[in-house]
């Protein structure tokens, strides 16, 4: 594989540190942001919608190339343009919703797929995008990370509290003056954000679990909704940092090395004794 | 405490108000007032379209036809029917009630108090009974002040007492709110004793009045023929849900399309 190979003449080289380096400092941006929107995700029952939109992004890489535009900004177009679509065909009655995400998520996938097939040209690194090349992280990566990152922590903070409501009861929000359809618009434009971020660390077909798996692991020793979120971004930083360094050590993928550490701290969660737990 | 007209122009008022849902017509021509400090109380059997009615006077549903005028400025308490949130949102109930607002501390005291819900404030939500959730549900409605409280099946899931209760709470806070109430219910001889105003809903308003008007119109006891049952002190039970012809359960508030005759909340 090609990026096991790579992983291997890294190591070798005198620069590996700058390499790490570089690949920590993403990592850890991205694990900040996927926490607390993970913890969304996870509240609202999303992992799928997030997967989906995950799985278009490389029609947005596909697109990007084909235009010449940034592929960062393709992707956060084709997000937030799929995102919309599945808000309105997941409105109709005629087929159930996981359906029309199974629909859309392998039918952009293979939209993009062909359309990198077909531009003979230029080559593209499939498996990076498929599984994340975080060992090849240039700085102007880390601009991109931090710098849509913090957009979308932003977004999320000033959401935070009227996006809970809703996430709670949409209709009891309503009600109470909370403008839904524009806090949901708001919400698609943070998970394009992180999407766009998030790739290059796991890629698209890991990238759910950064969302899902943090979130999850935080509920078992959370009592608030903010702790929840807060502790999701730790344990993915954790797992970030666990998973490059296993990364390293073994001479395997990295994306997947930090999926697998973070269902590590998965399972140590688990294991913890039930305290007091709301 | 009866309504007192003169304190001003009506909360609410619905005039020959439709809702279609494709070939279904599930309100048909419906009026409806609320004057500040009435308690009206909309009754049907299910799948009558009155929760319907309640969506289209919190504006969360557009009427075919028909106007809906809403004071100035109206502010409304919604108490929903149910809440379902997720195990893995970790809420308390104190977070919870947050949400609707920020209210002073003292003022909040009160409310709580008054519904009964101070020593729940840092339980999970997930874990309070139905009817302490039923208390938090009114408790965040009664938070905002309101001068509109919209209840739909406030006492759903509760046992007679409960019932009861909670009723008679609902009666005494408009007492001391001045708050107009509008509310739906299906459990009649509770809902008699507590409604200044009762209207009779199976998709068109089949009469309206004070309760006991009510209570002896012919139309009414077309509709719920158990009532003549129960006032001889035989036990009856609700059924609080309609089956199909197949004998399967149905959602009552989506099982519109009944005859109006002959239709006696069974379906």
């Amino acid at each position: 594989m090609p990026t096991i190979t790579l992983a291997m003449t890294i190591k070798a080289t005198p620069a590996m540190d700058d390499f790490l380096i570089r690949a920590a400092i993403g990592g850890i941006g991205v694990a900040a942001v996927t926490g607390p929107l993970g913890a969304f995700v996870v509240w609202r029952r999303m992992a799928y919608f997030g997967d989906a939109l995950a799985h278009s992004a490389l029609l947005g890489v596909a697109l990007g190339l084909l235009i010449g535009s940034n592929t960062n900004v393709s992707i956060i177009a084709v997000c937030i343009a799929v995102a919309l679509l599945l808000v309105a065909l997941q409105r109709q009655r005629y087929l159930a919703s996981d359906t029309v995400l199974g629909i859309l998520a392998h039918g952009t996938l293979s939209l993009g797929l062909v359309v990198v097939a077909l531009q003979g040209s230029v080559r593209v690194d499939l498996f990076a995008l498929l599984f994340g090349d975080v060992l090849a992280m240039t700085v102007s990566d880390l601009y991109w990370i931090y710098g849509g990152g913090v957009v979308a922590l932003a977004l999320l903070l000033w959401l935070w509290r009227p996006l809970l409501a809703v996430t709670v009861h949409e209709d009891l929000a309503r009600v109470e003056g909370v403008n839904v359809v524009a806090v949901q618009l708001g919400f698609m434009v943070v998970i394009a954000l992180v999407i766009a971020v998030a790739i290059k660390i796991v890629g698209i077909l890991l990238l759910t679990s950064l969302l899902v798996i943090p979130a999850a692991a935080a509920r078992r020793v959370s009592s608030t909704p903010e702790m929840m979120a807060i502790l999701a971004a730790l344990i993915g930083t954790v797992s970030v940092i666990g998973g490059l360094s296993g990364s390293l050590q073994w001479d395997t993928p990295a994306g997947p090395s930090v999926v697998l550490a973070a269902v590590v701290l998965f399972a140590l969660v688990m294991l913890l004794p039930a305290g007091r737990r709301t | 405490m009866a309504p007192d007209a003169s304190t001003g122009e009506a909360l609410i008022s619905v005039s020959d108000l439709s809702v279609r849902f494709g070939e279904t017509t599930t309100l048909d021509h419906v009026n409806l007032t609320v004057l500040p400090g009435e308690i009206v109380t909309v009754i049907g059997p299910n799948g009558a379209g009155k929760t319907t009615l309640l969506r289209v006077v919190l504006g969360l549903t557009n009427p075919d036809s028909g106007a809906v005028r809403r004071r100035k400025n109206l502010r409304i308490g919604y108490m929903p029917q149910s809440i379902a949130i997720d195990d893995t949102l970790p809420l308390t109930v104190r977070r919870f009630l947050d949400l609707g607002g920020r209210v002073p501390k003292g003022r909040r005291r009160e409310v709580l108090d008054n519904v009964g819900v101070q020593r729940l404030l840092d339980q999970p939500l997930q874990r309070i009974s139905g009817g302490e959730m039923q208390r938090v549900l009114l408790a965040r409605a009664l938070l905002r002040d309101p001068e509109l409280l919209v209840l739909d099946e406030p006492a759903q899931g509760l046992d007679v007492v409960g019932q009861a209760d909670l009723y008679e709470l609902i009666g005494q806070l408009r007492g001391e709110l001045g708050c107009g109430v509008l509310m739906v219910s299906h459990d009649l001889h509770l809902v008699m004793a507590a409604a200044d105003s009762v209207v009779c809903l199976n998709h068109h308003v089949c009469c309206t009045g004070a309760p006991h008007d009510v209570a002896e119109n012919p139309e009414y006891l077309a509709l719920f023929p158990e009532t003549q049952i129960a006032s001889l002190g035989i036990y009856t039970h609700h059924h609080d849900h309609a089956h199909a012809v197949t004998g399967e359960v149905v959602d009552a508030h989506d099982h519109a399309g009944h005859d109006h005759q002959g239709d006696a909340g069974h379906g």
